[in-house]
Protein backbone atom coordinates (compact mmCIF):
# COMPACT_ATOMS: atom_id res chain seq x y z
CA UNK A 1 0.00 0.00 0.00
CA UNK A 2 2.81 2.35 0.85
CA UNK A 3 4.35 1.72 -2.54
CA UNK A 4 1.06 2.57 -4.21
CA UNK A 5 0.76 5.77 -2.24
CA UNK A 6 4.33 6.73 -3.00
CA UNK A 7 3.70 6.38 -6.71
CA UNK A 8 0.79 8.73 -6.46
CA UNK A 9 2.77 11.35 -4.61
CA UNK A 10 4.26 12.67 -7.78
CA UNK A 11 1.01 14.42 -8.59
CA UNK A 12 -1.01 16.68 -6.39
CA UNK A 13 -4.61 16.17 -7.26
CA UNK A 14 -6.49 18.61 -5.12
CA UNK A 15 -8.49 20.25 -7.96
CA UNK A 16 -9.84 16.90 -9.09
CA UNK A 17 -10.81 16.00 -5.55
CA UNK A 18 -12.70 19.29 -5.43
CA UNK A 19 -14.58 18.37 -8.60
CA UNK A 20 -15.46 14.97 -7.16
CA UNK A 21 -16.65 16.60 -3.93
CA UNK A 22 -18.80 19.05 -5.91
CA UNK A 23 -20.39 16.16 -7.76
CA UNK A 24 -21.11 14.45 -4.47
CA UNK A 25 -22.60 17.73 -3.20
CA UNK A 26 -24.87 17.97 -6.21
CA UNK A 27 -26.19 14.47 -5.57
CA UNK A 28 -26.82 15.43 -1.96
CA UNK A 29 -28.84 18.48 -3.01
CA UNK A 30 -30.86 16.26 -5.31
CA UNK A 31 -31.45 13.79 -2.53
CA UNK A 32 -32.83 16.57 -0.30
CA UNK A 33 -36.04 16.48 -2.33
CA UNK A 34 -36.46 12.75 -2.01
CA UNK A 35 -35.86 12.17 1.67
CA UNK A 36 -38.00 10.69 4.35
CA UNK A 37 -37.37 9.89 8.01
CA UNK A 38 -34.44 7.47 8.54
CA UNK A 39 -33.03 8.28 5.13
CA UNK A 40 -31.10 11.48 5.77
CA UNK A 41 -27.76 11.52 3.90
CA UNK A 42 -24.78 10.73 6.05
CA UNK A 43 -21.19 11.76 6.35
CA UNK A 44 -19.13 8.94 7.74
CA UNK A 45 -15.55 7.77 7.60
CA UNK A 46 -12.55 8.39 9.78
CA UNK A 47 -9.62 10.60 10.55
CA UNK A 48 -6.34 9.03 11.48
CA UNK A 49 -2.67 9.53 12.07
CA UNK A 50 -0.28 6.85 10.85
CA UNK A 51 3.37 6.45 11.74
CA UNK A 52 5.48 3.81 10.09
CA UNK A 53 9.12 2.83 10.24
CA UNK A 54 10.01 0.59 7.33
CA UNK A 55 13.56 -0.82 7.35
CA UNK A 56 14.86 2.26 9.13
CA UNK A 57 12.94 4.91 7.20
CA UNK A 58 10.28 6.73 9.17
CA UNK A 59 7.24 8.52 7.74
CA UNK A 60 3.97 10.01 8.95
CA UNK A 61 0.58 10.15 7.31
CA UNK A 62 -2.30 12.25 8.63
CA UNK A 63 -5.40 10.93 6.88
CA UNK A 64 -9.00 11.98 6.39
CA UNK A 65 -11.22 9.39 4.70
CA UNK A 66 -14.77 10.73 4.37
CA UNK A 67 -17.67 8.63 3.13
CA UNK A 68 -20.81 10.32 1.83
CA UNK A 69 -23.98 8.29 1.31
CA UNK A 70 -27.25 9.72 -0.03
CA UNK A 71 -30.38 7.76 -0.89
CA UNK A 72 -32.18 9.05 -3.97
CA UNK A 73 -35.70 7.72 -3.70
CA UNK A 74 -36.45 4.07 -3.05
CA UNK A 75 -34.25 2.51 -5.67
CA UNK A 76 -31.17 4.67 -5.99
CA UNK A 77 -28.21 5.32 -3.73
CA UNK A 78 -25.26 7.61 -4.35
CA UNK A 79 -22.14 6.86 -2.31
CA UNK A 80 -18.54 7.89 -2.33
CA UNK A 81 -15.33 7.53 -0.37
CA UNK A 82 -12.28 9.73 -0.60
CA UNK A 83 -8.82 9.41 0.85
CA UNK A 84 -7.01 12.64 1.63
CA UNK A 85 -3.62 12.25 3.22
CA UNK A 86 -0.35 13.99 3.79
CA UNK A 87 2.87 12.04 3.43
CA UNK A 88 5.84 13.24 5.46
CA UNK A 89 9.30 11.74 5.37
CA UNK A 90 12.88 12.88 5.84
CA UNK A 91 14.54 14.50 2.88
CA UNK A 92 17.39 11.98 2.69
CA UNK A 93 15.56 8.86 3.80
CA UNK A 94 16.67 8.66 7.42
CA UNK A 95 18.23 12.10 7.85
CA UNK A 96 17.47 15.71 7.08
CA UNK A 97 14.32 17.72 7.67
CA UNK A 98 10.87 16.27 7.15
CA UNK A 99 9.08 17.26 3.99
CA UNK A 100 5.57 16.41 2.94
CA UNK A 101 3.18 16.19 0.08
CA UNK A 102 -0.57 15.89 -0.20
CA UNK A 103 -2.31 13.03 -1.93
CA UNK A 104 -6.01 12.84 -2.64
CA UNK A 105 -7.83 9.96 -4.24
CA UNK A 106 -11.40 9.05 -5.05
CA UNK A 107 -11.79 5.45 -4.01
CA UNK A 108 -15.39 5.17 -5.11
CA UNK A 109 -18.03 7.50 -6.46
CA UNK A 110 -20.92 5.38 -7.59
CA UNK A 111 -24.62 5.30 -8.22
CA UNK A 112 -26.43 2.12 -7.19
CA UNK A 113 -29.77 1.01 -8.56
CA UNK A 114 -31.59 -1.65 -6.54
CA UNK A 115 -33.34 -3.34 -9.46
CA UNK A 116 -34.71 -6.34 -7.55
CA UNK A 117 -34.08 -8.11 -4.25
CA UNK A 118 -31.43 -10.17 -6.02
CA UNK A 119 -29.84 -7.60 -8.31
CA UNK A 120 -28.12 -4.28 -7.72
CA UNK A 121 -26.62 -2.38 -10.64
CA UNK A 122 -23.78 0.05 -10.05
CA UNK A 123 -22.28 2.64 -12.36
CA UNK A 124 -19.35 4.96 -11.77
CA UNK A 125 -16.13 4.40 -9.90
CA UNK A 126 -16.20 1.46 -7.53
CA UNK A 127 -13.81 -0.71 -5.56
CA UNK A 128 -12.65 -3.60 -7.73
CA UNK A 129 -14.34 -6.70 -6.32
CA UNK A 130 -11.36 -9.03 -6.49
CA UNK A 131 -10.85 -11.05 -3.32
CA UNK A 132 -12.17 -9.62 -0.08
CA UNK A 133 -9.53 -7.22 1.18
CA UNK A 134 -10.15 -4.39 -1.25
CA UNK A 135 -13.91 -4.12 -0.78
CA UNK A 136 -14.19 -5.00 2.88
CA UNK A 137 -11.01 -4.15 4.73
CA UNK A 138 -9.34 -1.14 3.16
CA UNK A 139 -11.32 1.41 5.18
CA UNK A 140 -8.89 2.83 7.72
CA UNK A 141 -11.38 2.41 10.59
CA UNK A 142 -11.81 -1.28 9.75
CA UNK A 143 -8.34 -2.58 8.93
CA UNK A 144 -6.59 -4.39 11.77
CA UNK A 145 -3.11 -3.87 10.37
CA UNK A 146 -1.95 -0.67 8.78
CA UNK A 147 -0.41 -2.23 5.69
CA UNK A 148 -2.30 -4.07 2.98
CA UNK A 149 -1.28 -7.65 2.24
CA UNK A 150 1.60 -8.09 -0.18
CA UNK A 151 -0.65 -9.71 -2.81
CA UNK A 152 -3.10 -6.80 -2.76
CA UNK A 153 -2.13 -5.59 -6.28
CA UNK A 154 -3.05 -8.93 -7.87
CA UNK A 155 -6.46 -8.48 -9.46
CA UNK A 156 -6.87 -4.92 -8.25
CA UNK A 157 -4.17 -3.57 -10.59
CA UNK A 158 -2.68 -1.39 -7.85
CA UNK A 159 -5.30 1.41 -7.87
CA UNK A 160 -7.99 -0.80 -6.32
CA UNK A 161 -10.74 1.00 -8.21
CA UNK A 162 -12.57 0.46 -11.49
CA UNK A 163 -14.56 2.85 -13.68
CA UNK A 164 -17.52 1.18 -15.31
CA UNK A 165 -20.51 -0.93 -14.39
CA UNK A 166 -21.07 -3.72 -11.91
CA UNK A 167 -23.91 -6.14 -11.19
CA UNK A 168 -24.13 -7.82 -7.81
CA UNK A 169 -26.58 -9.67 -5.66
CA UNK A 170 -27.56 -13.00 -4.22
CA UNK A 171 -28.38 -16.03 -6.34
CA UNK A 172 -29.49 -17.86 -3.21
CA UNK A 173 -30.27 -16.24 0.12
CA UNK A 174 -31.51 -18.89 2.55
CA UNK A 175 -30.85 -19.04 6.29
CA UNK A 176 -28.41 -21.89 5.74
CA UNK A 177 -26.53 -20.58 2.73
CA UNK A 178 -26.02 -17.43 0.70
CA UNK A 179 -24.60 -17.64 -2.78
CA UNK A 180 -23.53 -14.17 -3.87
CA UNK A 181 -22.25 -12.99 -7.21
CA UNK A 182 -20.52 -9.91 -8.56
CA UNK A 183 -19.64 -9.20 -12.18
CA UNK A 184 -18.03 -6.04 -13.48
CA UNK A 185 -16.54 -4.30 -16.46
CA UNK A 186 -14.12 -1.41 -16.21
CA UNK A 187 -13.08 1.01 -18.91
CA UNK A 188 -9.60 2.42 -19.27
CA UNK A 189 -9.09 5.86 -17.78
CA UNK A 190 -6.00 7.99 -17.34
CA UNK A 191 -7.68 10.87 -15.54
CA UNK A 192 -5.60 11.47 -12.44
CA UNK A 193 -8.44 11.11 -9.98
CA UNK A 194 -10.11 8.27 -11.86
CA UNK A 195 -7.30 6.05 -13.06
CA UNK A 196 -8.48 2.59 -14.04
CA UNK A 197 -7.60 -0.18 -16.43
CA UNK A 198 -9.81 -1.85 -19.00
CA UNK A 199 -10.77 -5.10 -17.34
CA UNK A 200 -13.60 -7.46 -16.52
CA UNK A 201 -14.10 -9.99 -13.80
CA UNK A 202 -16.33 -11.68 -11.31
CA UNK A 203 -16.50 -13.00 -7.78
CA UNK A 204 -18.62 -15.77 -6.28
CA UNK A 205 -19.10 -16.27 -2.55
CA UNK A 206 -20.62 -19.19 -0.71
CA UNK A 207 -21.50 -18.02 2.76
CA UNK A 208 -22.89 -20.22 5.54
CA UNK A 209 -24.41 -17.85 8.14
CA UNK A 210 -24.98 -20.62 10.67
CA UNK A 211 -21.25 -21.26 10.84
CA UNK A 212 -20.07 -17.84 9.72
CA UNK A 213 -17.89 -19.53 7.15
CA UNK A 214 -17.32 -18.11 3.70
CA UNK A 215 -15.61 -19.56 0.69
CA UNK A 216 -15.21 -17.65 -2.51
CA UNK A 217 -13.41 -17.31 -5.77
CA UNK A 218 -12.45 -14.32 -7.88
CA UNK A 219 -11.35 -13.83 -11.45
CA UNK A 220 -10.20 -10.79 -13.36
CA UNK A 221 -8.97 -10.31 -16.91
CA UNK A 222 -6.92 -7.31 -17.84
CA UNK A 223 -8.02 -6.19 -21.29
CA UNK A 224 -5.52 -3.57 -22.37
CA UNK A 225 -1.95 -3.94 -23.53
CA UNK A 226 -0.85 -7.48 -22.78
CA UNK A 227 -3.97 -9.29 -21.69
CA UNK A 228 -3.57 -11.45 -18.63
CA UNK A 229 -5.61 -13.21 -16.00
CA UNK A 230 -5.76 -13.00 -12.23
CA UNK A 231 -7.55 -15.54 -10.13
CA UNK A 232 -8.01 -15.95 -6.43
CA UNK A 233 -9.78 -17.73 -3.62
CA UNK A 234 -10.70 -16.69 -0.12
CA UNK A 235 -11.77 -18.31 3.11
CA UNK A 236 -13.23 -16.60 6.17
CA UNK A 237 -14.22 -18.17 9.45
CA UNK A 238 -15.70 -16.22 12.33
CA UNK A 239 -17.23 -18.63 14.82
CA UNK A 240 -20.32 -17.48 16.69
CA UNK A 241 -19.16 -18.72 20.08
CA UNK A 242 -15.96 -16.78 20.51
CA UNK A 243 -14.42 -13.62 19.05
CA UNK A 244 -11.90 -15.30 16.80
CA UNK A 245 -11.70 -14.15 13.21
CA UNK A 246 -9.75 -15.98 10.57
CA UNK A 247 -9.44 -14.46 7.12
CA UNK A 248 -7.32 -15.66 4.26
CA UNK A 249 -6.80 -15.17 0.57
CA UNK A 250 -4.79 -16.71 -2.20
CA UNK A 251 -4.19 -14.92 -5.49
CA UNK A 252 -2.40 -15.84 -8.68
CA UNK A 253 -1.38 -13.20 -11.19
CA UNK A 254 0.59 -13.06 -14.41
CA UNK A 255 3.99 -12.77 -12.73
CA UNK A 256 3.49 -13.76 -9.12
CA UNK A 257 1.29 -15.55 -6.67
CA UNK A 258 0.87 -15.55 -2.93
CA UNK A 259 -1.35 -15.84 0.08
CA UNK A 260 -2.10 -14.23 3.41
CA UNK A 261 -3.82 -15.61 6.46
CA UNK A 262 -4.84 -13.34 9.32
CA UNK A 263 -6.29 -14.22 12.67
CA UNK A 264 -7.56 -11.84 15.32
CA UNK A 265 -8.88 -12.54 18.76
CA UNK A 266 -10.68 -9.82 20.73
CA UNK A 267 -10.25 -10.48 24.44
CA UNK A 268 -13.89 -9.60 25.07
CA UNK A 269 -14.51 -12.81 26.99
CA UNK A 270 -12.55 -11.34 29.87
CA UNK A 271 -15.12 -9.10 31.58
CA UNK A 272 -16.80 -8.01 28.37
CA UNK A 273 -15.77 -6.01 25.31
CA UNK A 274 -15.74 -2.69 27.20
CA UNK A 275 -13.42 -3.79 29.98
CA UNK A 276 -9.76 -2.84 30.20
CA UNK A 277 -8.58 -6.14 28.73
CA UNK A 278 -11.68 -6.74 26.65
CA UNK A 279 -10.70 -3.85 24.43
CA UNK A 280 -7.47 -5.57 23.41
CA UNK A 281 -7.27 -7.43 20.12
CA UNK A 282 -4.10 -9.32 19.17
CA UNK A 283 -3.63 -9.79 15.45
CA UNK A 284 -1.39 -12.16 13.57
CA UNK A 285 -0.89 -12.36 9.82
CA UNK A 286 1.35 -14.63 7.82
CA UNK A 287 1.93 -13.93 4.17
CA UNK A 288 4.11 -15.09 1.33
CA UNK A 289 4.61 -14.10 -2.28
CA UNK A 290 6.32 -16.11 -4.98
CA UNK A 291 7.73 -14.33 -7.99
CA UNK A 292 7.32 -16.37 -11.18
CA UNK A 293 8.77 -13.85 -13.59
CA UNK A 294 9.80 -10.19 -13.54
CA UNK A 295 6.83 -7.86 -13.51
CA UNK A 296 8.05 -4.29 -13.20
CA UNK A 297 5.41 -1.94 -11.94
CA UNK A 298 3.02 -4.63 -10.80
CA UNK A 299 3.35 -3.49 -7.18
CA UNK A 300 4.48 -6.90 -5.89
CA UNK A 301 7.81 -7.70 -4.23
CA UNK A 302 10.58 -8.26 -6.76
CA UNK A 303 11.72 -11.48 -5.09
CA UNK A 304 10.11 -14.26 -3.10
CA UNK A 305 9.06 -12.74 0.21
CA UNK A 306 7.85 -14.09 3.49
CA UNK A 307 6.40 -11.78 6.11
CA UNK A 308 4.95 -12.25 9.57
CA UNK A 309 2.91 -9.40 11.07
CA UNK A 310 2.22 -9.22 14.80
CA UNK A 311 -0.34 -6.62 15.80
CA UNK A 312 -1.97 -5.42 18.99
CA UNK A 313 -5.03 -3.21 18.62
CA UNK A 314 -6.85 -1.38 21.36
CA UNK A 315 -10.50 -0.35 20.93
CA UNK A 316 -10.82 2.86 22.92
CA UNK A 317 -14.23 4.35 23.76
CA UNK A 318 -15.99 6.71 21.35
CA UNK A 319 -14.93 4.90 18.19
CA UNK A 320 -11.24 5.57 18.67
CA UNK A 321 -8.78 2.80 17.95
CA UNK A 322 -5.06 2.40 18.46
CA UNK A 323 -3.36 -0.07 16.15
CA UNK A 324 0.23 -1.19 16.63
CA UNK A 325 2.21 -3.81 14.80
CA UNK A 326 5.62 -5.25 14.16
CA UNK A 327 6.43 -7.08 10.95
CA UNK A 328 9.44 -9.14 10.03
CA UNK A 329 10.10 -9.44 6.33
CA UNK A 330 12.34 -12.16 4.93
CA UNK A 331 13.23 -11.76 1.29
CA UNK A 332 15.97 -12.65 -1.14
CA UNK A 333 16.28 -8.93 -1.85
CA UNK A 334 16.83 -8.13 1.83
CA UNK A 335 15.29 -8.71 5.22
CA UNK A 336 13.73 -5.94 7.25
CA UNK A 337 11.60 -4.83 10.16
CA UNK A 338 8.46 -2.74 9.89
CA UNK A 339 6.98 -0.91 12.89
CA UNK A 340 3.55 0.69 12.57
CA UNK A 341 1.40 2.67 14.94
CA UNK A 342 -1.82 4.45 14.11
CA UNK A 343 -4.69 6.19 15.81
CA UNK A 344 -8.06 6.44 14.09
CA UNK A 345 -11.37 8.01 14.98
CA UNK A 346 -14.47 6.84 13.18
CA UNK A 347 -17.31 9.32 12.75
CA UNK A 348 -20.87 8.98 11.53
CA UNK A 349 -23.52 11.68 11.54
CA UNK A 350 -26.46 12.95 9.51
CA UNK A 351 -25.89 15.82 7.11
CA UNK A 352 -28.92 17.68 8.40
CA UNK A 353 -31.88 17.19 10.69
CA UNK A 354 -34.24 15.73 8.09
CA UNK A 355 -38.00 15.56 8.20
CA UNK A 356 -39.68 14.52 11.45
CA UNK B 1 26.75 -23.50 9.37
CA UNK B 2 24.56 -25.00 6.70
CA UNK B 3 22.49 -26.70 9.37
CA UNK B 4 22.01 -23.42 11.20
CA UNK B 5 20.80 -21.80 7.98
CA UNK B 6 18.36 -24.60 7.28
CA UNK B 7 17.04 -24.47 10.85
CA UNK B 8 16.66 -20.72 10.54
CA UNK B 9 14.78 -21.13 7.25
CA UNK B 10 12.56 -23.77 8.78
CA UNK B 11 11.75 -21.57 11.77
CA UNK B 12 11.03 -18.67 9.45
CA UNK B 13 8.23 -20.57 7.75
CA UNK B 14 6.97 -22.91 10.44
CA UNK B 15 7.14 -20.77 13.56
CA UNK B 16 4.54 -18.17 12.58
CA UNK B 17 2.21 -20.90 11.39
CA UNK B 18 2.65 -22.73 14.67
CA UNK B 19 1.88 -19.54 16.60
CA UNK B 20 -1.22 -18.99 14.54
CA UNK B 21 -2.44 -22.55 15.11
CA UNK B 22 -1.64 -22.37 18.80
CA UNK B 23 -3.53 -19.08 19.11
CA UNK B 24 -6.55 -20.54 17.37
CA UNK B 25 -6.45 -23.59 19.62
CA UNK B 26 -6.20 -21.47 22.77
CA UNK B 27 -9.10 -19.34 21.61
CA UNK B 28 -11.21 -22.39 20.99
CA UNK B 29 -10.26 -23.92 24.33
CA UNK B 30 -11.05 -20.73 26.22
CA UNK B 31 -14.40 -20.34 24.51
CA UNK B 32 -15.33 -23.93 25.13
CA UNK B 33 -14.89 -23.40 28.87
CA UNK B 34 -16.28 -19.88 29.10
CA UNK B 35 -19.94 -19.30 29.95
CA UNK B 36 -19.98 -15.91 28.28
CA UNK B 37 -20.71 -15.38 24.63
CA UNK B 38 -18.49 -13.40 22.32
CA UNK B 39 -20.87 -10.55 21.57
CA UNK B 40 -22.03 -7.55 23.51
CA UNK B 41 -25.07 -9.41 24.83
CA UNK B 42 -25.31 -12.95 26.15
CA UNK B 43 -26.87 -15.67 24.00
CA UNK B 44 -30.58 -16.17 24.50
CA UNK B 45 -31.62 -19.20 26.54
CA UNK B 46 -32.67 -22.32 24.69
CA UNK B 47 -36.41 -21.77 25.13
CA UNK B 48 -36.26 -18.12 24.20
CA UNK B 49 -38.48 -17.15 21.27
CA UNK B 50 -36.44 -14.85 19.05
CA UNK B 51 -37.90 -11.41 18.51
CA UNK B 52 -37.29 -9.17 15.54
CA UNK B 53 -34.55 -7.44 17.55
CA UNK B 54 -32.86 -10.78 18.28
CA UNK B 55 -33.05 -11.69 14.63
CA UNK B 56 -31.70 -8.25 13.80
CA UNK B 57 -28.72 -8.63 16.09
CA UNK B 58 -27.96 -12.01 14.64
CA UNK B 59 -28.34 -10.68 11.10
CA UNK B 60 -26.03 -7.78 11.98
CA UNK B 61 -23.37 -10.10 13.32
CA UNK B 62 -23.79 -12.49 10.40
CA UNK B 63 -23.32 -9.75 7.84
CA UNK B 64 -22.12 -6.26 8.87
CA UNK B 65 -20.35 -7.49 12.00
CA UNK B 66 -18.01 -9.67 10.01
CA UNK B 67 -15.96 -6.58 9.14
CA UNK B 68 -16.73 -3.98 11.80
CA UNK B 69 -18.35 -3.39 15.16
CA UNK B 70 -21.76 -1.73 15.43
CA UNK B 71 -21.52 2.05 15.78
CA UNK B 72 -21.68 3.21 19.39
CA UNK B 73 -24.32 5.81 18.61
CA UNK B 74 -26.66 5.90 15.66
CA UNK B 75 -29.21 8.62 15.07
CA UNK B 76 -32.64 7.22 14.12
CA UNK B 77 -32.66 9.66 11.22
CA UNK B 78 -29.90 7.81 9.41
CA UNK B 79 -30.52 4.15 10.13
CA UNK B 80 -32.28 3.70 6.79
CA UNK B 81 -29.39 5.29 4.93
CA UNK B 82 -26.82 3.16 6.75
CA UNK B 83 -28.81 0.02 5.98
CA UNK B 84 -29.18 0.98 2.33
CA UNK B 85 -25.40 1.38 2.19
CA UNK B 86 -24.88 -2.00 3.84
CA UNK B 87 -27.40 -3.64 1.54
CA UNK B 88 -25.08 -2.85 -1.33
CA UNK B 89 -21.83 -3.53 0.53
CA UNK B 90 -22.76 -6.74 2.35
CA UNK B 91 -25.37 -7.98 -0.15
CA UNK B 92 -28.06 -8.00 2.54
CA UNK B 93 -31.32 -9.70 1.78
CA UNK B 94 -34.46 -7.52 2.23
CA UNK B 95 -35.44 -9.58 5.30
CA UNK B 96 -32.02 -9.07 6.89
CA UNK B 97 -32.26 -5.37 6.11
CA UNK B 98 -35.62 -5.10 7.89
CA UNK B 99 -34.42 -7.12 10.89
CA UNK B 100 -31.24 -5.07 11.28
CA UNK B 101 -33.25 -1.86 11.00
CA UNK B 102 -35.37 -3.00 13.95
CA UNK B 103 -32.24 -3.95 15.87
CA UNK B 104 -30.62 -0.56 15.29
CA UNK B 105 -33.82 1.40 16.03
CA UNK B 106 -35.72 -0.69 18.57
Amino acid sequence: MRRIKSAKLKQTQFPRVAIALRLAGFLLLLSGHLLSAQYVPIVSGAVGFFDSKNTGINFFQPVVAPVVVAPLGKHFLAESRFDLRGFYERKNGNSGPYQGTFVGSTQYLQLDYFATDRLTLTAGRFLTPFGTYNERLTAIWIQKLQDAPLIFPIGTRTTGSSDGVMARGALIAKPAIHVNYIGYFSASSNAAQFQAGRAAGYRFDFYFPGKRVELGTSYGRFLQGTHNNSSGAHFWWQPWRFPLEVRSEYAHGAHAQGYWIESTYRLSQWRGPDSLFGRLEPVFRMQQTFRNSPGPGDGLPGADTKQADFGLDYHLPHEVRLNTSYSRKLSASGNGNIWDISLTYRFLFPMWRGHP
Amino acid sequence: MKNIRSISKYLGSALPLAIFLLGSLLAWAQAATSPQSAGRTPSPPAQHVPTATDRGERAFRANCGRCHNPPEQLSPRITGTVLRHMRERALLSPQDERDILKYLTP
